[in-house]
């Protein structure tokens, strides 16, 4: 090794800004009540709509009559879907398998209605109260069909038909299986061999997923300007481009003809990644009316009408050796995808079925899925998206192997999960995952927990038969996230790319506008971009200014969903700003007079290697502006964009812990610590990584104790307002304690993970093992979700009854 | 119609109001204080707080005609006209108290009442006194910590004066 010292380079002096808790430049607007919502937005000669919902969740319409409506004062039209023959109808993007039905499903809907909150008419109105009031003036006479509300029911032979004309409530079925994969062996014979082995044991449990919703808090709103060339919808959306371009290619306008804009944006989680029928009604009556229309819904509309997730059935059967290890898992799970289909509704259960092995080992895996209807609201996507309920699944299995061979929990996952040298690791069911390190992540939750003294906490409170016991709930998740290469999705039937795009702007006074197709309702996209093109330009944060969610700044793009918006969107602008620093090296060589091979550009200074002279990229901006004496023949602009598609998706991982303390008496559980430690590879900026955390959680622990959409057997929400639909408020929620390990993603540069739905995956199984955990002394083996004090404490109250029977038997 | 005047973050109105308005329509539509919002329409969210005679109230829950003659504090009235923060929001925004904003203007008009009925709030207080209030995005956490640093802000201010 030579000792001489280097030859002098450039330093980079600046604070690196990725790592970097910097402070949101998002807040003051939001903070001062300057943001601008779509519901805020008022335009000369604007048009309010309001529409006309079911109030059965199964019915044809035998009479339709909007004539009074009509003539009610500040009333400018009324519609029924008979009066629209110009609407198209709503697209799905996820066509699972060559056999999917897709039942019709326009705006208006035509002759029947499938769900309570489908929507019969239209009504446009000077003020909203007009068209409000007029809602009550049509007359709709319904004839009553027979409805089927639970999945497992409808998807027998014989049940009322959601869609008579697709003569089966079967939407579509999916599979996955190692053998055909050439990822593992025959699950069901793995099954049977356990079934018949002494050595192994065989788990079988059927384990639901709450239906629950989004709900975000902002109400979603649509105003519609047709007056100019280009026809301007402000959404409440997370997908302004995927909106534009399935209104284009299925109701009666041209892309080019279309703007969306998608200013402030509360929330989202999932919710607002839909094309919605109400902004196809706003879209077709404003142009009918050649005047600008809003529609804002209301919470209920929004209960009613708003996609819902989750809702599943999964039969889980999972073989093991005694010592623990697997030997095989097999899936067969029931999803329901209420009446109509959405942008994502049968892709959502076919995600999970690539995680449903988690972190773990599994020689042989079988998935098979069927996606039922129902006459209830469609689900989509939430937080997480198909990997939550998979997560559940298996993370609740896990619990079930450890108890019924007596070990630890703990213990049960170490024996299978996937060791840290052997990544990349291809899953059985057919992922690669690229890099993890589940011990690190683990051992410090469990330091961090207190793990080994809790245990005997617990103990301690089973001996006393204390009336309050302690349940310790664990979770090692893996998620799947940032949506993703496009030739994957292409091969899953999946109507659009994974790719990603960005534009760089370089401005003549030393800024720059980065212009990105993902848009941020929360995630702090402004801060995080800049710390990143701060980094790669060398240029300071404050110079930065982030252009998004606008189709016509932001051209291109996929928008914010599946937690793409840094592993696929940054690296999109992480591609754009080196072409930036590609295309200003030969004028930097220009004004430097050296060879380009000679330079280097460090901390936004191009210099000539061993000297101290160099040029900053700022004062090339302006040259290339003034372009007085730029080399021969080069384009006078420093702009660059880039489009990437990422080669594999991301997974974050990471290890729950939840104490959870359930009051045996009243069924109350509460959640006394909990902690996790997360491993989201390189931190952009860990105070926005930390609230994404909080808010996923906070979502996962709800899913798990409070929230739950409820339908009566006719088909009518019974959760239809949130004073029935429990969103945790603050008293409900503790304090949590989090942490992160670091390992470098190996598939983009940064080495960035994603981190957006890991709470939201991991908690429900974490606080579920946890109510079970400490249940099980009181032979209590399962609950399900949300673990409400009624619910507990009739499986406490049925466990008795039932232990007791045994005792006298 | 009805006749009603108040006074908005110091600004006095003067306008007639149909007798149904609510005042957070009102706000909205009339005045054109578009920082107060709406979230549900049954008064749970919180998202529509407001002051009205200092006291935090949420302001789909009143009529417009309710609020005749009352002083009236609103998220935009907030900040000092040289635009510097007031301590709640340069506690929410130190805290990261707030994602995407929405819930925000309730939570702040909120926190500033709750420090004002208990200076000396533990965290378990902060929580109760924001039981009206939802958020969907931060978990709580960092709106929790906010109030708590804000009520510190208060106190300190309190003792320099
Ligand atoms: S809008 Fe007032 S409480 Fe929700
Ligand atoms: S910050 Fe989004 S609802 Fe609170």
């Amino acid at each position: 090794m030579s000792t001489a010292p280097d030859a002098p380079s450039a330093q980079d002096e600046r604070t690196p800004e990725i790592g970097r808790a910097r402070l949101r430049r998002e807040d003051e607007r939001a903070l001062t009540g300057r943001t601008r919502w779509t519901d805020d937005m008022t335009l000369p000669g604007m048009l309010h709509l309001s529409v006309l919902r079911s109030p059965v969740a199964h019915a044809s319409i035998t009479e339709l009559d909007t004539t009074e409506a009509a003539r009610a004062p500040g009333v400018v039209g009324v519609w029924t879907g008979e009066d629209l023959p110009e609407q198209g109808a709503m697209p799905t993007a996820w066509t699972v398998s060559d056999d999917m039905r897709t039942p019709p499903y326009f705006p208006l809907s035509v002759g029947s209605v499938k769900h309570v909150g489908d929507i019969v008419a239209v009504v446009a109105a000077t003020s909203k109260e007009a068209a409000d009031d007029a809602l009550e003036l049509i007359d709709v006479d319904y004839d009553e069909l027979p409805v089927v509300v639970d999945p497992m029911v409808a998807k027998q032979e014989g049940s009322p038909l959601v869609h008579p004309d697709l003569g089966t409530n079967v939407c579509a079925t999916w599979g996955l299986d190692s053998v055909t994969l050439g990822t593992g062996g025959d699950a069901a014979a793995a099954i049977r061999e356990a079934e018949s082995d002494p050595d192994q044991v065989v788990v079988r449990r059927t384990l639901r997923q709450n239906r629950v919703t989004p709900a975000y808090i902002e109400p979603r709103s649509i105003v519609v300007d047709p007056t100019a060339e280009q026809v301007t919808m402000w959404s409440a959306t997370q997908v302004p481009h995927i909106v534009r371009i399935l209104m284009a290619m299925t109701q009666p306008i041209e892309e080019h003809e279309l703007r969306v804009v998608a200013p402030d944006v509360g929330g989202g989680f999932g919710g607002k990644l839909q094309f919605t029928r109400e902004e196809a009604l706003v879209l077709l009556i404003a142009r009918r009316l050649r005047l600008p229309c809003k529609y804002t819904e209301s919470r209920s509309e929004s209960m009613q009408s708003s996609h819902h997730a989750r809702d599943q059935v999964q039969e889980l059967t999972l073989a093991a050796r005694r010592d623990g290890t697997i030997t095989a898992l097999d899936v067969d799970l029931t999803a329901d995808m209420g009446a109509y289909l959405g942008i994502l509704t049968a892709g959502i259960p076919l995600l999970g079925g690539f995680m449903f092995n988690g972190i773990y080992r599994i020689p042989a895996y079988s998935f098979h899925c069927t996606d039922v209807f129902t006459n209830k609201t469609m689900t989509d996507a939430y937080r997480g998206a198909g990997k939550p309920e998979a997560t559940f699944g298996i993370e609740r299995m896990m619990d079930e192997l450890a108890v019924e061979l007596d070990l630890d929990p703990i213990e049960v996952r170490r024996r299978n999960w996937i060791r840290p040298e052997e990544f990349p690791y291809a899953t059985v069911a057919g992922l690669t995952y690229d890099s993890g390190n589940y011990d690190r992540a683990t051992d410090k939750a469990l330091a961090m927990f207190g793990y080994d003294e809790l245990r005997a906490e617990q103990r301690r409170r089973r001996e006393a038969q204390d009336p309050v016991q302690l349940g310790i709930g664990v979770c090692t998740f893996v998620e799947l996230s940032g949506l993703a290469p496009s030739r994957v999705l292409g091969g899953l039937n999946y109507g659009s790319g994974g790719w990603e795009h960005s534009t760089i702007r370089m401005l003549p006074t030393g800024k720059v506008e980065v212009v990105a197709g993902t848009t941020s309702h929360g995630q702090g996209h402004a801060t995080a971009f800049s710390q990143i093109v701060s980094d790669e330009l060398g240029i300071p944060f404050e110079d930065i200014v982030l252009i998004s969610g606008d189709t016509a700044s932001a051209h291109k793009g996929m928008d914010t969903y599946g937690s793409r918006s840094l592993v696929v969107g940054g690296m999109a602008i992480v591609g754009a700003a080196r072409k930036v620093v590609e295309k200003a090296r030969p004028i930097a060589a220009h004004m430097l007079e050296a060879s380009t091979d000679d330079l280097e550009f460090v901390g936004g200074k191009f210099s000539v290697k061993g000297t101290t002279s160099g040029v900053t990229i700022q004062e090339i901006m302006l040259s290339t502006w003034l372009a007085h004496d730029l080399p021969d023949g080069l384009e006078p602009n420093l702009d660059a964009d880039y489009t990437f598609d990422p080669e594999n998706f991301s997974y974050p991982t990471g290890t729950h812990l939840a104490a959870v303390e359930v009051d045996t008496q009243t069924g109350r559980v509460t959640v006394r610590d909990y902690v996790c430690v997360q491993d989201v590879g390189v931190l952009v900026n860990p105070m926005i990584v930390d609230g994404q955390v909080h808010g996923g959680l906070t979502q996962g622990i709800a899913q798990a104790l409070y929230e739950e959409i409820q339908y009566s057997d006719e088909g009518q929400l019974t959760s239809g307002t949130l004073a029935d639909y429990l969103v945790p408020a603050a008293p409900d929620v503790l304090r949590y304690r989090t942490d992160t390990t670091v390992t470098e993603a190996t598939t983009n540069v940064l080495g960035v993970k994603a981190v957006g739905e890991t709470g939201a995956t991991a908690a429900p199984p974490a606080i579920v093992n946890g109510v079970l955990d400490a249940l099980r002394p009181l032979g209590v083996t399962d609950i399900t979700m949300p673990c409400t004090p009624s619910k507990v404490w009739t499986a406490i109250d049925d466990a008795r009854r039932a232990n007791k029977g045994q005792v006298t038997a | 119609m009805a006749r009603i005047t108040v006074t908005v973050d110091g600004m006095r109105f003067t306008h007639e109001v149909e007798p149904r308005t609510l005042l957070v329509h009102y706000l909205r539509e009339t005045v054109g204080r578009t920082g107060t919002v709406v979230g549900c329409d049954s008064s749970n969210c919180g998202a529509c707080t407001v002051l009205v005679d200092g006291e935090s109230i949420k302001s789909c829950s009143v009529l417009a005609v309710q609020a005749d003659g009352a002083e009236i504090e609103t998220v935009e009235g907030l900040a000092a006209g040289d635009g510097t923060l007031h301590p709640v929001q340069q506690a929410f925004h130190e805290h990261h108290g707030l994602q995407c904003g929405y819930c925000t203007p309730g939570m702040l008009m909120r926190s500033v009442c709750l420090v004002r009925e208990n200076p000396e709030p533990t965290e378990d207080e902060v929580r109760e006194g924001l039981k009206g209030n939802m958020c969907r995005c931060t978990g709580y956490q960092g709106i929790v910590s906010a109030v708590m640093a804000y009520s510190q802000a208060a106190r300190d201010e309190e003792v320099g004066r």
